[in-house]
């Protein structure tokens, strides 16, 4: 019997002990009891304890609607007819209502009311809502008290949005800049130099101008801010890096089709930029369909889809074109320009009538959506990322198809010389129509591409086409080496002239520039050497 | 030097500018409004506009027709010539703008600018913008024809490099920066010469100009082509390192052609601001000057008298249409472009011919 006993009240223990364990749930019924100065002392306490659950009942006890029910514990009371609705302070139960006599409304005066609002302060970083999560903290930097420093610390441990953890780690920095004696604030200002934040950077900017600060304090605070420009630099340049990848990616999958097709036939397709406008609408309409007839977790798989829709559309309208007007102006390259200026015209005509003139909108998947923070200062999005790899994907697949497949064999023979692969038993006008179709395809797949960064619009080729004939003209005519280093040395400059010159200036100097080159290396940067020079 | 024109030639190029020139106020002056014969007053500056595009075609008739170079760029020279009679334009509102600055255009005075610009000086003077119409672009086609002829930029990549000339302008003139007016560029005109810009008289002295200078601009371009010049002009067409081996320079025939086709342009252009009463940056985009090609194809490359024909009906054609059915224009211009370059390479003249060839 008695062993039984223990082994009951062993259980009741363990099940319990939670509940003791919980010093939320000894502290709150405090609340109603004791004079002003206790209950004070309780609300700094809740503060300190840094659980985001005990918001609710400070807010209560702020609005006065705190009350003390009669076995003692306290509820949340909300009016309703007659009597009171009463709710759980922790949880937010509901515990039935009740005669409002039968309860006792927790008075406050001034004093108690600024330790709630302290105490709320430093509780709303744990906030379920991260936009008051956020709010909280950046009123935390604007007013560090020594008092925020556990629960910055403990915020920050649990908190997962990037937004909010550098808004909390500045609060953080502004509390250790703050208290303490002078050699801790140094001391804080020394370990902050590590810190590539610009919030950081204002912070201690803040501490270095401040005229009341010590002397030493500044000097290590100006120390500490020349390290972290230095960082910050090194960070900016590699945004601007990442930034210059990232559209010269772009530039490189808009560029590829129109090198091929320009390489292997000699001929300016001005409808390139509409191939990728296709691609772009293509992408639409698959979105469009998944989202009619596919539950919603499901819509999101609309983008691998996509992809090979878009080339196939591109190709097909591709392949048509090759066949019904280019292949009969080969050898008329300047006509062939014109003949297909018309073409990209009543294309995107076309797609004006059918879809109209505003932009549509394709969403990003929600793995595309966002980004994250390698450095302070350096934010890489997921769907540039995504672009870059696709593009590198993309690049060698089509490597491997010129160089490992038969057609890629023949593809390159009629590159060299037309007329010898003829002789040779090539079939040159089946190879024509199939690189026109490839060409066209993967410009699809570029439109499907910047439709995740942009609008989709009928004169979205029109953005690209100039461009990516500077990028041909630049790396070389078929050649993807030269393509891909045209795409890139492209991209980079472009971003790194964007903060020196602006963007519209930036892109002038690099046409100038571009138009220069060509004087100095009339085939590119990659020309093609002995007879194939010379066609 | 064979015959500038044969005497039946002068014949119809005479006949055919006195009708314009007469016949034109005429028609639009003595009948009564709403007679048949009327020439209502809108049509006037149309009609206008359209010999300045004619001014614009044989100039670049005259580089692509004859010496093979297709410039997509040349919409860059009218507009630059369009540019320099809207400075003028601008200087002579004077102190009737919106804002009342003695001086400086409106849109200086909206950017706070306390002083004119150094290279809007001397624009008040009509002579000085006139000059600079025809130097400005003649300026620039000389350096980048020097360079790009002389790296023996040809083709294709020439096309696209002038291109990508006057896809720079675009951006750059539509910086608020630059000085010209930036997105809005220059407009509001109020007088030329004195007289009032949108009165009919006016109007009418623009028209009787406009058609002067571009039967101006086909006597110099005949006298050009039918020069030993011009057969080298063909002859670097057909076969440019044959000509380059016979001891030629390519270069500077080339650039001859190139720069004299870049001052027409630029004529053009100032002529053709004044009847529009507005220049801007949209005047410099790539598919403008593109659309200059269509003009040219479609009356017939290198026979000039095409190049103004191709102009007139291209253009009388788009009036129409995007006035009855704006939607259907780009697709009429983009079958044409097709249409044209398979079945028609040498345009209408090339089949005025070939009908000429069969009758007898």
């Amino acid at each position: 019997m008695i062993v039984m006993f223990r082994f009951l009240a062993c259980l009741w223990f363990l099940l319990a002990a939670p509940a003791f364990a919980d010093p939320l749930a000894d502290l709150i019924p405090k609340l109603g009891r004791g004079g002003f100065a206790d209950k004070a002392e309780v609300a700094a306490e809740l503060g300190a304890l840094g659980d985001g659950r005990a918001i609710a009942a400070l807010r209560a006890l702020a609005d006065g609607k705190l009350v003390t029910r009669a076995d003692g514990s306290v509820a949340i009371a909300e009016p309703a007819g007659e009597g009171v609705k009463l709710a759980h302070p922790l949880t937010g139960a509901d515990l039935g209502t009740s005669a409002a006599d039968t309860v006792e409304r927790i008075r406050i005066n001034n004093r108690l009311r600024a330790a709630i609002a302290a105490a709320l302060g430093a509780l709303q970083i744990f906030s379920p809502n991260p936009e008051e999560r956020l709010a909280a903290a950046r009123e935390a930097a604007k007013a560090p008290t020594p008092e925020l420093a556990l629960a910055l610390d403990k915020a920050l441990a649990a908190e997962t949005v990037p937004a909010v953890r550098a808004a909390l780690r500045s609060a953080q920095a502004a509390v250790q800049l703050s208290v303490g004696t002078i050699e801790q604030r140094i001391r804080a200002v020394e370990a902050l130099s590590a810190a590539t934040d610009p919030q950081v950077r204002n912070l201690l900017r803040q501490v270095a101008q401040a005229a009341e600060a010590p002397a030493e304090l500044r000097a290590a605070a100006e120390t500490a801010l020349r390290s972290i420009e230095r960082r910050l630099q090194l960070a900016g340049l590699a945004e601007i890096l990442f930034q210059g990848v990232s559209l010269g990616s772009v530039l490189l999958l808009a560029a590829i089709g129109l090198a091929i097709t320009f390489g292997v036939m000699g001929v300016i397709n001005m409808a390139h930029g509409e191939m990728i406008m296709i691609g772009a609408y293509t992408a639409f309409v698959v979105q469009e369909i998944f989202r009619a007839y596919l539950p919603p977790d499901a819509v999101d798989l609309y983008l691998p889809a996509a992809v090979p829709a878009a080339f196939l559309a591109a190709a097909l309208v591709g392949i048509a074109l090759e066949r019904g007007v280019i292949r009969f102006l080969y050898g008329r390259a300047l006509e062939t320009l014109l003949a297909t200026w018309g073409i990209s015209l009543m294309l995107q005509q076309a797609v004006r009538s059918v879809f109209g003139a505003p932009n549509k909108e394709v969403a990003n998947p929600a793995w595309m959506t966002g980004g994250f923070e390698p450095v302070g200062g350096f934010f890489v999005a997921y769907n540039r990322l995504a672009i870059v790899v696709f593009c590198f994907l993309v690049l060698g697949a089509i490597a491997l198809i010129l160089r490992r497949t038969a057609f890629g064999l023949h593809v390159r023979a009629v590159t060299q010389n037309r007329d010898m692969a003829k002789a040779m038993g090539i079939p040159v006008a089946r190879i024509d129509a199939l690189t026109f179709g490839l060409g066209s395809g993967i410009a699809g797949m570029a439109g499907v591409a910047l439709s995740q960064i942009g609008n989709v619009s009928p004169n979205l080729g029109q953005i690209y086409i100039v461009d990516s004939f500077m990028v041909v003209v630049f790396g070389g005519v078929g050649s993807l080496l030269g393509t891909l280093a045209g795409a890139m040395t492209l991209g980079v400059i472009n971003k790194l002239l964007e903060p020196v010159a602006g963007a519209v200036l930036g892109k002038i100097v690099v046409l100038a520039a571009i138009i220069v080159f060509i004087q100095r290396r009339p085939r590119g940067l990659f020309a093609p050497r002995g007879r194939a020079a010379e066609g | 030097m064979g015959a500038l024109l044969t005497p039946r030639g002068w014949w119809a190029l005479i006949g055919s500018g006195l009708i314009a020139a007469v016949g034109v106020p005429l028609a639009n002056l003595l009948p009564a409004p709403g007679s048949a014969l009327h020439l209502p007053d809108y049509m006037v500056p149309l009609l206008g506009k359209y010999a300045c595009f004619a001014i614009l075609a044989l100039s670049l008739d005259l580089v692509w027709g004859y010496a093979g170079i297709l410039s997509l760029g040349h919409g860059a020279f009218f507009a630059l010539g369009g540019y320099c009679m809207g400075m003028h334009l601008m200087r002579q509102i004077g102190p009737r703008g919106v804002y009342g600055h003695p001086v400086l255009p409106d849109f200086m005075v909206f950017l706070n600018w306390k002083e004119l610009p150094w290279y809007w000086q001397g624009f008040d003077q009509f002579w000085f913008a006139a000059l600079m119409a025809m130097l400005v672009p003649g300026a620039l086609a000389l350096a980048f024809g020097y360079f790009a002829f002389r790296s023996r930029v040809t083709g294709v990549y020439l096309s696209i490099i002038t291109q990508a000339l006057t896809f720079a302008l675009l951006l750059a003139f539509f910086r608020n920066d630059m000085g010209f007016g930036g997105n809005n560029g220059l407009t509001d005109f109020k007088d030329i010469l004195g007289f009032p810009v949108q009165a009919r008289a006016t109007r009418l002295g623009l028209f009787v100009a406009s058609v002067a200078a571009l039967g101006a601009s086909f006597l110099i371009c005949r006298l050009v082509v039918a020069s030993k010049l011009g057969r080298v002009l063909l002859a670097i067409r057909d076969a440019e390192s044959r000509v380059r081996f016979l001891g030629y320079s390519v270069t500077n025939a080339k650039l001859f052609a190139f720069v004299l086709s870049a001052t027409m342009a630029g004529v053009a252009g100032a002529l053709y601001v004044p009847q529009v009463g507005i220049i801007n940056p949209s005047e410099f985009s790539p598919a403008n000057s593109i659309e200059i090609a269509i003009w040219v194809a479609v009356g017939g490359r290198g026979t000039l008298i095409g190049a103004v024909a191709g102009a007139g009906l291209v253009n009388g054609a788009k009036s129409w249409l995007t006035g009855v059915a704006p939607e259907l224009w780009l697709f009429a211009l983009g079958a044409l472009f097709v249409v044209v370059t398979l079945f028609l390479p040498r345009g209408i003249v090339g089949l005025a011919a070939r009908w000429k060839a069969r009758e007898p």
